[in-house]
C-alpha cells in the first residue's frame, strides 16, 4: 500500500497544534483592536456641516463662552443647538455677502431650521444628562476634548460604555473646580488626583455605577 | 448470585466472537458502500426535521421570543425544559465512558463509543435552547468573560454564568474524550478502506497512529486523565444546572435536595436514551453478538438504581413542603398534585417512578420488547419532569393578580421536533461514517485478547 501521506505531514502537524493557540490569541486581540479602532469609534473623524462652522474661530479666536449658542446645557439633559437667530445675532451685521453663510441666511429667511450632522450620537439605551455632570465638576472638554482647537468637530472620545466607567468608576481622576468646567483650554494640575479626592467629597460625587444610572 | 446461572449474567460479548469478526463487523457497516434503507428513511425524516429546527430559528431571529408560549409569570418554558432534559441525557456518556472506564467496568466497552457520541449531541442540541432565549442570540459572546468595550465582565455571583462554564468546559472535555478514543479505531478504518479520499479523511484524523507500544502507551496514560478529569464533570454539570434554579427563590426550585435529585435524573434519562437506540441498532445492523444481554440487563439497574434516587427527590419535596411549615412552598407541591398540570404531574410519577419498579423483575430485564418500551416511557417521564419543575413552580405566582398559564406554542413544538431531529440526523451521520462500537476495545475482552504468562 502506498503512503497516503507526504513526510512534512508531520512536521506540518505538529505546526498546526502550535498554530491554533496562537492563531486563537491573534484573533482576540484584532477583535480588541478593532472593536477600539477609530474605524469602528469613529473619534477623531470630522463631519461635513452645511454649514463649515469653526469651532476653532468662534471658541478659539473670538473667545465666545459655551452657553453663548448651548444654552440649555446647565439645566437640561440637552446641551441645545442654537437656533439660527443666534448666529444671526452677529451675521446680520457681519459677513453678509458671504457664500458660505448662504444656508443660515435662508434658513432665517424661511424658518427651517440648519439640518446640522450630529457628531456625539449616544446609543438611545444610554441616558446621559448635561447639566449634572457640569454641577459635579465634569468641564466640557474632559469629554469634547478641546473644542476650541477644532475647525470642524470631531468626536474626541471613543464613547464606549468602558469609557464612560472610568471616570464613573473613578471620578477623582477627572473632576476639576465648578468655576472651570467652561473653559476650553484649563489643563489639570500636577496633583490632579488630591484636587480630584477634595472635590469629589466636596460636591458629594458617588461611583454611579448601577445598570439603572444610564439604562434607565 | 455470585454462582451466576447462564440466563442471569448472559457473556458480555458473543464467545464465537474473534479478533477478525469484531473488526470486520464494525467496520464493515462504516465501509461498506450501501446504507441500509432504514438508515436513508431515517436520516432522511431526521435532516428533514433539521430543516425544520432551522425555519423555527430563523423564524425567532426574525420576529423574536414573543414566538414562544414564555410571558409572564411563565418566563422559563419550553427553552429551559429542553435545555435541562438534552442536558440530562447527556450524562450517561461521560458516566459510562470516564466512571465505568476508572472502575474497570469492561461491559461499557460495547457501548461508550455511541453513548459518548449521544452525549456530544445531546448537549449541541441542550446548547442551542440558552442562546436561543437570550431575545438577541446575535449577543451570546456576551456570556463569555473577555476584555470588552463596555468595561464589565459578567455577573459571576449568578449561577446563569457557572452554567456557560458547565456546559461549555462539559462540551469540550467531551468531545476530547470521544475523539481520543476513536484514534485506534480511526487508524483501523484508514488501513482497511479501499477509497482514497476515505483513507485521506480517516488518516487526518487518525493523527499518525500507527499502533505501536509507546503509542499505546501514551494512549492509556491519555484516557485515564481524561477519565479522571471528566469524572468530576459527571456530577458537577446537572449540579450546576441545577443551581439555576435551586438558587432562585421560588417556591419549587428553592431546595437543597436538587443538586443530588438533577444528577440521578440526568444519569436516569441518559442511560433509558442509551437503551432505546441501543436496542434499535443492535437489531438493524446485527450487532447482539457484541451488544449483548448483558449491557441491556446492567443499563436496567442502573436505571433502576437512578429512579429509585429519583424517586427519593419527589418524595423530599413533598415531605419538605409540609415539613417546612411554608405556606408557599405547601401551595406549591397543592397546586402541582391538583392543580391545572396535575395530569403532568401523575404521568411523570407513573413515567419515573411507577413504570421503571418492574424493572425489579429479572423477567422483565430479559424482554427486550419491554425494555425498549421503557426505556422511552422514562424519557417522557423525566422530560415531564423539567416541564412540572419549570412550568408549575412559575406559573402560580406569590400575588394571584399575576397568575397565568403556559401554552407552548406551534413554534415552540417545532423548535423541539428540530433538537429531536438534530440530534437523529447527527446520530444517524455518525453511524455511517465512525464506528458506533469501539473496535479494538472490544478485542481487549475478547478471551482471545487473554495472555497467560508461562510458568518459569
Amino acid at each position: 500500500m502506498s503512503q497516503i501521506f507526504h513526510r512534512s505531514t508531520n512536521t506540518f502537524s505538529r505546526i498546526t497544534i502550535f498554530g491554533a493557540v496562537f492563531i486563537l490569541a491573534l484573533l482576540t486581540w484584532a477583535f480588541g483592536e478593532l472593536s477600539r479602532s477609530t474605524y469602528a469609534t469613529q473619534a477623531g473623524v470630522d463631519r461635513e456641516q452645511p454649514v463649515p462652522f469653526s469651532h476653532a474661530h468662534h471658541v478659539g479666536g473670538i473667545g465666545l463662552d459655551c452657553r453663548y449658542c448651548h444654552t440649555s446645557v446647565e439645566n437640561s439633559s440637552f446641551a441645545g443647538i442654537p437656533p439660527t437667530k443666534t448666529c444671526m445675532n452677529c451675521h446680520s451685521q457681519i459677513w453678509l455677502s458671504s457664500p458660505t453663510l448662504e444656508p443660515v441666511r435662508e434658513s432665517f429667511r424661511t424658518g427651517k431650521s440648519i439640518k446640522w450632522t450630529r457628531v456625539h450620537d449616544l446609543p438611545d439605551f444610554a441616558y446621559f444628562n448635561h447639566s449634572i455632570h457640569l454641577k459635579k465638576g465634569v468641564g466640557c472638554g474632559t469629554c469634547h476634548g478641546r473644542v476650541d482647537k477644532m475647525p470642524l468637530v470631531y468626536q474626541e472620545r471613543s464613547l464606549q460604555m468602558e469609557w464612560c466607567l472610568d471616570c464613573h468608576r473613578n471620578p477623582e481622576k477627572y473632576v476639576r473646580p465648578r468655576a472651570d468646567v467652561f473653559r476650553p483650554d484649563y489643563e489639570p494640575p500636577e496633583d490632579q488626583m488630591a484636587l480630584g479626592r477634595r472635590l469629589v467629597s466636596e460636591y458629594s460625587i458617588e461611583n454611579r455605577t448601577s445598570c439603572s444610572t444610564c439604562h434607565r | 448470585m455470585s454462582a451466576a446461572t447462564p440466563p442471569l449474567q448472559p457473556p458480555i460479548v458473543d464467545p464465537a466472537q474473534t479478533f477478525g469478526s469484531v473488526t470486520d463487523k464494525i467496520s464493515s457497516i462504516v465501509l461498506s458502500k450501501k446504507s441500509p434503507l432504514v438508515w436513508l428513511v431515517g436520516f432522511g425524516i431526521a435532516f428533514s426535521l433539521t430543516m425544520l429546527l432551522l425555519y423555527s430559528i430563523g423564524y425567532l431571529l426574525v420576529k423574536g421570543i414573543g414566538i414562544w408560549g414564555v410571558n409572564v409569570p411563565v418566563g422559563w418554558g419550553f427553552d429551559i425544559v429542553n435545555f435541562v432534559w438534552w442536558i440530562g441525557i447527556g450524562h450517561a456518556g461521560t458516566l459510562i465512558s470516564a466512571i465505568l472506564l476508572l472502575l474497570r467496568q469492561t461491559w461499557r466497552n460495547s457501548i461508550n463509543r455511541f453513548a459518548e457520541a449521544m452525549t456530544l449531541f445531546a448537549v449541541a442540541c441542550a446548547g442551542l435552547y440558552p442562546v436561543l432565549h437570550l431575545g438577541r442570540p446575535w449577543l451570546m459572546y456576551w456570556l463569555f468573560p473577555y476584555p470588552n468595550t463596555m468595561g464589565l465582565w459578567p455577573q459571576f455571583r449568578s449561577p446563569l454564568v457557572w452554567d456557560v462554564f458547565a456546559v461549555s468546559t462539559y462540551a469540550s472535555v467531551s468531545l476530547l474524550f470521544w475523539f481520543v478514543g476513536l484514534i485506534p479505531d480511526l487508524a483501523t478504518l484508514r488501513d482497511r478502506s479501499q477509497h482514497r479520499f476515505a483513507r485521506f479523511a480517516y488518516g487526518i484524523l487518525a493523527m499518525g497512529w500507527r499502533g505501536s507500544a509507546r503509542h499505546w502507551q501514551v494512549y492509556d496514560t491519555c484516557s485515564l486523565l481524561l477519565a479522571g478529569l471528566a469524572t468530576p464533570l459527571v456530577v458537577s454539570v446537572h449540579t450546576v444546572v441545577s443551581f439555576d434554579f435551586a438558587v432562585g427563590l421560588i417556591p419549587g426550585w428553592h431546595a437543597t435536595i436538587f443538586p443530588p435529585y438533577f444528577v440521578a435524573g440526568a444519569i436516569y434519562s441518559g442511560f433509558a436514551m442509551v437503551m432505546t437506540l441501543a436496542i434499535p441498532l443492535r437489531k438493524i445492523y446485527g450487532l447482539e453478538g457484541l451488544i449483548t444481554m448483558r449491557h441491556l440487563q446492567n443499563m436496567a439497574k442502573v436505571m433502576l438504581a437512578t429512579g429509585l434516587i429519583v424517586a427519593y427527590g419527589y418524595m423530599v419535596e413533598a415531605f419538605m413542603a409540609w415539613y417546612s411549615g411554608n405556606p408557599y412552598e405547601r401551595f406549591m407541591i397543592w397546586n402541582r398534585m391538583t392543580g391545572p398540570y396535575a395530569m403532568g404531574y401523575w404521568a411523570l410519577i407513573f413515567c419515573n417512578v411507577i413504570a421503571p419498579q418492574t424493572l425489579w423483575s429479572s423477567k422483565i430485564r430479559n424482554s427486550v420488547p419491554v425494555l425498549f418500551v421503557l426505556s422511552i416511557i422514562v424519557n417522557i417521564g423525566m422530560w415531564l419532569e423539567r416541564f412540572i419543575i419549570v412550568v408549575t413552580s412559575l406559573h402560580r405566582d406569590f400575588l394571584p393578580s399575576s397568575w397565568g398559564m403556559y401554552r407552548p406554542t406551534v413554534w415552540d413544538w417545532s423548535t423541539f421536533a428540530g433538537t429531536i431531529g438534530l440530534f437523529a440526523a447527527l446520530l444517524f451521520l455518525f453511524i455511517r461514517f465512525l464506528p458506533m462500537i469501539s473496535i479494538f476495545e472490544i478485542r481487549q475482552i475478547l478471551p482471545q485478547a487473554e495472555v497467560t504468562e508461562p510458568q518459569k
